[in-house]
């Protein structure tokens, strides 16, 4: 059997596989993060909530109303994109004026009142979801087993991360994005509802969250505390793209989903740790991120 | 008085402050349909801050600010250039992450009337096959014209255009007088802050001198040439 480094290459592929999963959520969640830190500068942390949201809408409809999969996967992230909406019209907007770390702090207070909330209310045990039916079994591949799920995942990830960018890099929308995140006020000053802007703005980003909670939800079990687990690695993911661009951010979240994938071949130990210690190399070697601008 | 015979923007006794500093100190003014009215003064006299507190920009103003016989004072910023104001600003703001294209298209078309891409491209050729270019790669020069640009297609009619020379090589200043001969020609209204006295003699109408925050001085311009020893005082040239 071929191998590499004495590690069979089907258990590599396999490993980059997985980690080509944990790197979809990482894309999905670091993308809106990126983006609301450009253009709202907050540093959101309610974003794992938001995702962890995202799986329990999608479970809770499921549960007690019926509402499978595919549609779940529509109305989780316009939930918890509303709520989010709602959320930066009602209470964030007022801490723009200020210090950042006042929306820090609020943000994270959001994120420990909403867990705190669903802990008390469904507890702390997981919540299966099972498998749509259309997306379980696998194909033989011959070296190894495929999940369809996982494939599925890696390209809806995809997808939705690249029409992100294409909405962002490409249309007039994201042009006055773009331009808000340079001089909001003079794009004001050309007759562009700012405002309107970054509530829009942090809906959809929160909205992102949400989607990833729902995609979730069917391999990682729902859970009070599925985002903030995963909320640390996404920071850090941000912090290693650097805030400069969009598909610099969403290469970033895959490409340490593989490393990470990788190390747990060759120092399964030090897996947990990997997105760390390279945050910590990118941050002696290039200060603003891989992908990163002079801030 | 029918509305028409009132001045187009009207400023009365207009205060503003930066946080706890007191800049305007009762600016009054007014401009003229089809008029170009410049301010001129002294760095530092406060006619960016005019510019800024017609906008909206500045929030913490007090007085009154009339266009077209509204109140714009309590507008929400992004409200006044939907009146069909475009704002120039000093220091031009062409956005890095936009393009040429984009940044020319940026500005919502907020009244009929704007001038095409072809018009615009008939009137600064310099602007012309550069849409993909990063906008803040232009020359200083393309980028002020750009600035200018991007108004013009929003269909704005009146423009507050704030140094639109400061910087740029004499060819460039002569063929941004020349375009705004001919935004003159088309009945676009225009309130310049210019320092170059020769440039601004070439299309203004009207000048007035601002000192401190302050409307000190009003000259028109065929008897400019007659004040250019008061002028030259006034600006400490
Ligand atoms: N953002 C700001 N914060 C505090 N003070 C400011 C700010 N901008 C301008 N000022 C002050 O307000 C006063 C008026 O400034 P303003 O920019 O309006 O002058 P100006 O007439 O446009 O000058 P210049 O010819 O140099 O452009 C100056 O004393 C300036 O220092
Ligand atoms: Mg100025």
């Amino acid at each position: 059997m071929t191998e590499f480094f004495g590690v069979p290459v089907v258990v590599l592929l396999g490993q980059v596989l997985l980690g080509l999963i944990n790197g979809s959520f990482y894309a999905l969640l670091s993308l809106g993060l990126a983006i609301i830190f450009g253009m709202l500068n907050v540093i959101n942390f309610s974003h794992g909530a938001f995702y962890m949201l995202g799986g329990f809408v999608t479970w809770i409809i499921f549960s007690h109303l019926g509402i499978g999969y595919w549609p779940g996967l529509l109305i989780a992230p316009i939930v918890v994109g509303l709520i989010g909406a709602l959320s930066e019209r009602l209470l964030l907007r007022h801490l723009y004026g200020v210090d950042p770390l006042y929306s820090l702090l609020f943000t994270f207070g959001a994120a420990m009142m909403l867990e705190g909330l669903f802990r008390y209310i469904f507890g702390s045990a997981g919540k299966p979801y099972p498998m749509p039916s259309a997306l379980s079994g696998g194909y033989n591949l011959g070296f190894m087993f495929l999940p369809v799920y996982r494939v599925w995942v890696i390209a809806i990830a995809l997808v939705v991360c690249f029409g992100t960018w294409f909405a962002i890099e490409r249309t007039r929308l994201g042009a006055y994005l773009r331009a808000g995140t340079e001089n909001p006020v003079l794009v004001q000053a050309f007759g562009i509802n700012v405002p309107a802007l970054l509530t829009l703005t942090y809906g959809f980003c929160v909205g992102l969250a949400g989607f990833a909670g729902a995609l979730a939800a069917p391999i990682y079990q729902v859970g009070p505390s599925m985002g903030a687990n995963l909320i640390i690695i996404v920071f850090a993911v941000v912090v290693i793209g650097g805030m400069g661009s969009i598909a610099g951010t969403i290469v970033t979240g895959l490409a340490l989903g593989i490393v990470e994938g990788l190390t747990k071949v060759f120092f399964p130990t030090a897996s947990a740790i990997t997105v760390f210690i390279m945050m910590i190399l990118v941050l002696m070697i290039r200060p603003n991120g891989l992908f990163g601008r002079e801030r | 008085m029918p509305a028409t015979d009132k001045p187009r923007l009207q400023v009365d006794n207009l205060q503003a402050w930066y946080d706890e500093s007191h800049v305007l100190h009762g600016m009054t003014l007014n401009v003229g349909d089809g008029e170009i009215v410049t301010l001129i003064g002294r760095n530092g006299a406060g006619k960016t801050t005019t510019m800024r507190a017609i906008m909206g920009v500045l929030r913490k103003r007090q007085g009154t600010i009339r266009y077209k016989d509204q109140d714009i004072v309590a507008l929400a910023p992004h409200k006044v250039p939907r009146l069909g104001i475009g704002y120039v600003p000093e220091e031009r703001g062409i956005f890095a992450s936009l393009n040429v294209i984009e940044n020319l298209t940026l500005p919502p078309v907020t009244q009929p009337g704007g001038m095409s891409l072809n018009e615009i491209f008939a009137l600064f050729p310099n602007l012309q096959g550069r849409n993909r270019t990063i906008g803040t790669r232009l020359s200083g020069g393309e980028q002020q014209m750009l600035a200018i640009a991007r108004v013009l297609r929003s269909g704005a009619d009146f423009i507050l255009l704030d140094e639109p020379t400061e910087g740029l090589a004499p060819v460039i200043v002569d063929q941004i007088a020349v375009s705004l001969q001919i935004l003159k020609q088309r009945g676009l209204t225009i309130l310049l802050v210019e320092q170059n006295l020769q440039f601004a003699s070439a299309i203004a109408d009207r000048h007035y001198v601002v000192e401190q925050g302050e409307v000190v001085d009003e000259v028109q311009n065929h008897a400019l040439a007659a004040n250019m020893g008061k002028l030259n005082a006034y600006l400490g040239v």
